[in-house]
């Protein structure tokens, strides 16, 4: 993967920062598209009280398990466009044959999707605890929780992402096989905000939340990249 | 691809070519058909037939000789499925794709008659058709990540591309495993702590024991035969056009 020395190459650092930068641009320019998955999020929670019961007591004890199911959802829906406008326009082609590895370009694209959904759902998470009348010891612990676990999501759903680009209609699909791969983040995330709410120290769940989210950080990208050279070239 | 080529066995080659690879298994078939017929109506008459009740759970227990071992292929076929795939994205062996492909269903229904026998016997036991349990969820994570691999492997329409993609997803589902397969420890509620421990004396009286090692064998040989039945129906398929085929299929007619 090395590029002929007279071609002059763009240091790979700088390559992540331009990446990194103009993906945030772009996110920012479709601000609309941005705010959708936390516009999910906000209504999903509304359809609870709707659908289960308005009291406050049922709520609070369902509030950890649902907000943690509802953010996993709602970065699971903004995964299927991690790579697919790219894909359309050509722009990940060019991404596969830069002579800067691919990986570290995937780990860029990954990193502003979280800014763009995980960190945004983290920062919306209080609201939906009021909503669903979480009890205030929860709090530090749901937005810890979701901080490090969106970041994992987001890891893991880029391979999912990368797997079904070329698919049409790949949506369903993608949801499919990133699902089971969730299950464990959502275990954590969930039981680390019921502990803190039950009284007891989350510091176990959370470390191993961070566990998982370096875990995905190791894997991911190199799992994301190959996953893309599949898509592309079979 | 021309690089330095390892010096492998002659055997290895031939198991990697798909011709290779049919012919050599040919005369393995009624050998296995004939291991796991022995071995699963020897071990179920075992079983159900001569080992001693339960003392708690009486016949219902009996169940277990179904039900371990297909709970146990279940898990191996999955690395089965994995390891082949990592073959053939390491080595580009066509077949091991072909092995990935033909392994994949048959560890779902792995999953399905395990995740089925447990619902019935946790009926008698538990009271109750399905509890969320460690064991069982992460038996259902499993069936889910076999489903998904399947899924994906439909979705591709160009065949070498389906074979990639669903080998790294497999390898992604690997890395996942242990840490399903720890939340046993972590959640374990109302299932029995683990029977079979490979460190350990079996916590199983020996003359219940036997028959479900029997039964295990078994189900091995099943799995094997199965295995390399499917990989070779998949072979005729995707060889379809290729002379050897061809001269088989008359070769049958006549």
């Amino acid at each position: 993967m090395s590029a002929p020395d007279v071609v002059p190459t763009l240091a790979t650092g700088r390559a992540f920062r331009a990446l990194l930068v103009r993906d945030l641009t772009l996110a920012f320019r479709h601000r609309g598209e941005m705010a959708n998955p936390l516009i999910f999020f906000v209504m999903v929670a509304t359809l609870i009280p709707l659908g289960v019961t308005p009291e406050s007591r049922q709520l609070a004890a369902l509030a950890p398990g649902i907000i943690w199911v509802m953010a996993l959802l709602a970065s699971l829906l903004s995964a299927e466009s991690l790579f697919l406008a790219d894909y359309r326009d050509g722009t990940l082609e060019q991404l596969v044959l830069s002579p800067q590895p691919l990986w570290l370009m995937v780990l860029a694209k990954i990193t502003v999707h979280w800014l763009v959904t995980g960190l945004p759902l983290t920062l919306l998470s209080p609201l939906l605890g009021i909503m669903l009348s979480l009890p205030a010891a929860g709090f530090g612990s749901l937005m810890v929780s979701l901080v490090l676990g969106t970041a994992a999501l987001s890891m893991i759903g880029a391979i999912g992402a990368a797997l079904t680009v070329a698919i049409s209609r790949g949506g369903l699909l993608l949801s499919l096989i990133v699902m089971p791969l969730y299950m464990p983040v959502l275990i954590f995330g969930a039981s680390a905000v019921q502990l803190a709410v039950d009284g007891m120290s989350p510091a176990g769940n959370l470390a191993v939340l961070g566990a998982l989210l370096a875990f995905s950080c190791l894997l991911s990208p190199f799992a994301t990249a190959g996953a893309l050279r599949v898509s592309l070239h079979g | 691809m021309a690089r330095t080529r390892p010096i492998m066995p002659a055997w290895f080659h031939r198991l990697g070519s798909p011709k290779g690879f049919y012919s050599m298994t040919t005369p393995w078939l009624p050998w296995l058909a004939a291991a796991s017929l022995v071995l699963l109506i020897g071990g179920a008459v075992w079983g159900l037939g001569f080992a001693p009740a339960d003392a708690k759970q009486g016949n219902s227990f009996r169940i277990i000789y179904i039900h371990v071992p297909s709970a146990f292929l279940a898990l191996a076929g999955y690395y089965v499925m994995a390891v082949a795939g990592a073959i053939g994205l390491i080595w580009r062996m066509k077949l091991s794709f072909v092995a990935m492909k033909a392994a994949a269903p048959l560890g779902a229904a792995l999953t399905l008659i395990s995740l089925v026998t447990g619902a019935l016997w946790g009926k008698p036991t538990w009271g109750t058709y399905w509890v969320w349990d460690a064991r069982i969820t992460s038996m259902l994570v499993l069936f889910f990540l076999y489903l998904g691999v399947i899924a994906l492997h439909y979705a591709y329409t160009n065949g070498e591309a389906a074979g990639k993609a669903a080998a790294v997803l497999a390898l992604v589902g690997t890395a996942n495993i242990p840490i399903i397969y720890k939340s046993v420890d972590w959640w374990y509620t109302l299932h029995q702590p683990a029977t079979i421990k490979l460190t350990e004396a079996p916590s199983m009286h020996p003359s219940m024991f036997q028959p479900l090692l029997v039964m295990i064998a078994g189900f091995y040989c099943l799995y094997a035969l199965v295995l390399i039945l499917n990989i070779r129906a998949e072979i005729l398929h995707r060889e379809r056009g290729s002379h050897w085929v061809v001269e088989l299929a008359r070769s049958r007619r006549s």
